[in-house]
């Protein structure tokens, strides 16, 4: 009994655990490059924070996006911009109590007046901004503001 | 006749940009008359021994306006008797952001002590004509015999967490070149914040 308990624990809870924990670093590179490769995909790349609580609202507008168009090109990524040091502590627990399905990231650069240019011109830097990238279509538009659900489907169905 | 009207049209279309863009460094800046926590209405002109001023529009809810409390502090302790005092506003609509009203304003200046006025911005009117559109935002004014101007626009340093030895203090080293008599060798930054909680339509 205590042996079959174990089991599963190791094959049903903890590879749960283990996803909900899976919070990758990113740097702007990198993210350029997915972006580069899903030339057919719309991403809508949300950058917030676990201190932000306007974001932490509309967190869940994201993750609705993505689950009621998952049969069309549109890639929802969660890009976090908690402090480094915040990663185990704050955005971890974080993802893994509010069991969020996008892919989340932890922003990996330091020089703020390099990479707020470099995710958008448009942006002054304040929190939440979603950038959403149609390649196909030459889009790269940032919204600095907060969304209701109705106006993130609307940004989305506009720039598909 | 068509194509007067058209330009005339699009002039008004620019003057409208450039209103909703706010100020740009060099621009001319208009006094304002804000509501203090002690009640008492605050001018620039108030201030008629200061060679400028830290206008910083800041809150109480927001964590990044929180974790530079101390700084902004420290900064008008060390550069008001310079002739450099912080003014303070704050620029979030209290019912959209209830942590931000006027008597929470009040309580958090007494209880940190701020040696600086702290101001409220009933419907963002200040913080429209400024062009604020994050806190903390820090925007470094001159005094001229032409008039009060914008010298610097940005970030505080480029540390918010307040870990880096390193850290490059921005407002800091516009306000030792303005007070060497040069201008800011850099002049505008951006940083992370948070954003203005705009007053919603009713």
């Amino acid at each position: 009994m205590r042996y079959s308990l174990f089991l599963a624990f190791f094959l049903f809870v903890l590879p749960q655990l283990v996803q909900a924990q899976n919070v990758k670093l990113l740097r702007l590179n990198q993210l350029e490059q997915r972006l580069d490769q899903g030339k057919d995909t719309v991403f809508v790349i949300n950058f917030w924070a676990t201190w932000c609580a306007p974001c932490i609202k509309e967190l869940p507008y994201f993750e609705k996006l993505q689950a009621d168009h998952t049969s069309q090109p549109l890639k929802v990524l969660l890009v976090s911009l908690d402090f480094r040091s915040k990663l185990e502590t704050a955005l971890k627990p974080f993802v893994q109590k509010h069991k969020l399905k996008n892919e989340v990231f932890l922003l990996d650069e330091k020089n703020q007046q390099e990479y707020i240019d470099r995710i958008s011109k448009e942006w002054s830097g304040a929190l939440p901004a979603t950038l959403v990238v149609n390649k196909k279509r030459n889009i790269r538009k940032m919204y600095e503001q907060e969304f209701t659900y109705a106006e993130l489907l609307k940004v989305y169905q506009t720039l598909k | 006749m068509k194509k007067i009207l058209f330009a005339l049209f699009m002039m008004c279309g620019l003057m409208v940009k450039a209103q909703t863009a706010g100020y740009q460094v060099g621009d001319k800046v208009a006094d304002f008359k804000l509501k203090n926590v002690d009640s008492k209405m605050v001018s620039m002109a108030d201030f008629k021994q200061a060679k400028g001023f830290i206008v910083i529009f800041t809150c109480n809810t927001c964590p990044v306006s929180k974790a530079y409390e101390d700084r902004i502090i420290a900064l008008n302790s060390k550069y008001a008797p310079k002739g450099y005092p912080v003014l303070a506003i704050n620029p979030n609509d209290p019912k959209a952001s209830p942590g931000d009203s006027f008597e929470l304003m009040q309580e958090r200046a007494k209880s940190k002590k701020f040696g600086f006025p702290y101001l409220l911005d009933p419907d963002h009117l200040i913080t429209k004509t400024f062009g604020a559109n994050r806190t903390p935002h820090v925007f470094i004014v001159q005094k001229t015999n032409q008039g009060n101007f914008v010298q610097y626009i940005g970030a505080i340093d480029n540390d918010t967490e307040n870990t880096d030895p390193d850290k490059i203090l921005y407002t800091e080293n516009a306000l030792q070149d303005l007070l060497t008599g040069k201008t800011p060798a850099l002049s505008f930054t951006k940083a992370v914040g948070c954003t203005i909680k705009w007053k919603k339509a009713e």
